[in-house]
C-alpha cells in the first residue's frame, strides 16, 4: 500500500510546477495550463485524503467534482477572454496586454 | 507491488507537466499537458477513486484540452517556435517554486496526519463509492450541486458572449 505522504508530495511537486508555469510563461494560454495543473494537484490531495482519512464519507471525492467543474468553467471564460484579447490585440503575449495599467 | 506501480506513474505525471511547462512550442505542452492529465486519472485509479477517474479522463483530456488546443489554433503567431518561453522574472519564479515545494514536503512528512502517513489507510474503500457518492449529490449536497450546475451555465454563456465577434 503507498503511504499518505507520497500522495502528497506528488501532489506538492506537481503544484510547484504549476505555479512555475503559472508565474514564468509570456503566453496567456502557457499560464492557464500552469493554473489547470494546480487545480489537478489538489484533487490528487483531495483524493489522497479520502483514501487514506476517511474512505467512509464521500466529502472528498465531492469536492474533488466541484473543483472540476469549476476548472472547467474557468478554462471556458479563460480561453474566451484570450481569444477576444487576442482578436482587439493582436497578441497573447501577457507582457503587452497591459491596458489596465494606471 | 503497488509501490512501484506509483513511483512509475508519478515520475510519468511528473516528467510530463514540466515538459508542459518548458516546453517552447505551446502545441506540444498542451499535448504534454493531456499525458499529464492522463497520469493523474491513472493515481486516482490507484487510489481507487474509479468514478473520478473517469471524469477525469472525460472533463480535462475530452474538453478541457480540446478548449485549450482550440485557443491555440484561433490565435495565430503563438506557435512562432522562435518567440522567447519565459519573462524575465523566470529565474526568481523558478527558485521561488523549487522552496515552495521544499517547504511543502518537509510539512507533508512532519505533520503527523490521523491515516499514519507511513502506514495504511484507515479501512478500505467502500464497494458501493460511486452509489454513496450519488446519493449525497442529491441527499447532503444537493444545494451545492444545483450551485455548480448554474456556475456552469452562467460560465458558458459568458463564454459564448466574450469570444463573440463584435461587429
Amino acid at each position: 500500500m503507498v503511504p499518505l505522504s507520497w500522495y502528497l508530495i506528488l501532489a506538492a511537486a506537481l503544484f510547484c510546477i504549476g505555479v512555475f508555469g503559472a508565474l514564468a510563461r509570456r503566453n496567456a494560454v502557457g499560464i492557464l495550463m500552469g493554473i489547470e495543473l494546480m487545480l489537478n494537484a489538489v484533487n490528487i490531495n483531495l483524493v489522497a485524503f479520502w483514501r487514506h482519512i476517511g474512505p467512509d464519507q464521500m466529502t472528498g471525492q465531492l469536492f474533488a467534482i466541484f473543483v472540476i467543474t469549476v476548472a472547467a468553467a474557468e478554462a471556458a471564460v479563460g480561453l474566451a477572454l484570450i481569444i477576444a484579447i487576442y482578436r482587439q490585440r493582436n497578441t497573447v503575449n501577457v507582457e503587452e496586454i497591459d491596458m489596465m495599467k494606471g | 507491488m503497488q509501490q512501484a506501480i506509483f513511483i512509475i506513474l508519478a515520475l510519468l505525471t511528473l516528467g510530463a507537466a514540466l515538459m508542459t511547462v518548458i516546453t517552447r512550442n505551446l502545441l506540444r505542452a498542451a499535448l504534454w499537458l493531456v499525458a499529464t492529465f492522463f497520469g493523474i486519472a491513472a493515481i486516482f485509479i490507484l487510489l481507487r477513486a474509479e468514478f473520478l477517474a473517469v471524469a477525469q479522463i472525460l472533463v480535462y483530456v475530452g474538453a478541457i484540452s480540446t478548449l485549450i488546443i482550440f485557443a491555440i489554433m484561433l490565435s495565430r503567431g503563438i506557435m512562432d517556435p522562435d518567440q522567447v518561453r519565459f519573462n524575465g522574472q523566470w529565474g526568481v519564479v523558478g527558485g521561488f517554486a523549487a522552496l515552495l515545494f521544499v517547504v511543502l514536503a518537509v510539512i507533508v512528512t512532519r505533520v503527523p496526519w490521523p491515516a499514519a502517513a507511513g502506514g495504511a489507510p484507515v479501512g478500505d474503500a467502500p464497494a458501493d463509492a460511486i452509489a454513496r457518492l450519488g446519493a449525497a449529490f442529491v441527499g447532503p449536497y444537493a444545494i451545492p450541486f444545483e450551485v455548480a450546475s448554474v456556475l456552469l451555465v452562467v460560465a458558458m454563456i459568458g463564454a459564448i458572449i466574450i469570444a463573440r465577434e463584435r461587429e
